[in-house]
């Protein structure tokens, strides 16, 4: 039995799209907030992951890769990943990085420190990402921040991508922090 | 008629991610206020394609006396 298909279940194309855009021009990364507040808001006021269960572009791209083009081995995601203190724990690291992002686009806003045109993958590789912006198009903080955040989807979405081959299509799923965080708004909304 | 078959789902473990919600080809599970997945047991035909794809593999096939 085919089930009707909705306009939001072609969004995994609007994942391939928001990252190819952030090869060619880094202020594209500022897009993503979409993927950040549109699940909180959804949380917070409905109390309910209806981002997750139908709109994340990037879980659709798992598995439209893991499934549909079988790029996954599809074996049992070890357990640990799906343990409260690892998704708890992840979700701190993630928030952390977050905050960290936010302070080096600060510094750069109030002068401190200087625009570095490169991404960090896996908040530990430094890679120049300079062809992607040409200096003095918009503030430097502005710029900062797409860098930065740019660099926190692209590890997210590599995570997901190594998860994804190694264990089941969306592993990724079961450590999201923005799943964590608002499976945890929900069960607080509806005191499960 | 009833399947002889049925998923069960660990909602202690299930993280709600709507993988079986958009699995299942009959839309025998639903993903309840964010918090966790459920079967509609009336409707579920123990096909497993749910619990093939479950992240967190919280979801069982069980024979349907023992679910």
């Amino acid at each position: 039995m085919k089930k009707a298909k909705h306009l939001y279940d072609y969004f995994w194309v609007y994942a391939i799209i928001y990252f190819a855009l952030g090869f060619f021009n880094i202020l594209f990364a500022w897009l993503g907030m979409i993927d950040f507040l549109l699940p909180l808001f959804l949380a917070i006021f409905g109390g309910n992951k209806f981002f997750c269960n139908h709109l994340c572009g990037r879980g659709q791209l798992f598995s439209k890769l893991g499934t549909d083009l079988k790029c996954s081995r599809c074996k049992p995601t070890p357990r640990w990943m799906s343990s409260k203190w690892f998704r708890y724990g992840f979700l701190l690291f993630f928030l952390t990085m977050f905050g960290n992002m936010v302070f080096q686009t600060y510094l750069v806003a109030a002068g401190a420190a200087s625009l570095r045109e490169a991404i960090k993958l896996f908040w530990t590789f430094r890679v120049p990402w300079g062809w992607t912006y040409t200096a003095g198009t918009v503030a430097d903080w502005v710029a900062q921040f797409s860098f930065g955040f740019y660099s926190l989807m692209l590890t997210s979405l590599l995570l997901g991508l190594i998860v994804m081959v190694l264990y089941k299509p969306r592993t990724w799923c079961a450590f999201c922090p923005m799943g964590t965080m608002t499976q945890g708004i929900c069960k607080l909304k509806n005191k499960e | 008629m009833l399947s002889k078959k049925l998923a069960a789902i660990d909602k202690t473990r299930c993280v709600a991610c709507g993988v079986c919600e958009n699995t299942c080809p009959i839309g025998a599970v639903k993903v309840r206020r964010g918090c966790y997945a459920a079967v509609e047991a009336e409707r579920c035909v123990g096909c497993g394609k749910c619990a093939r794809l479950c992240p967190v593999g919280c979801i069982e096939v069980k024979a349907r006396d023992e679910a």
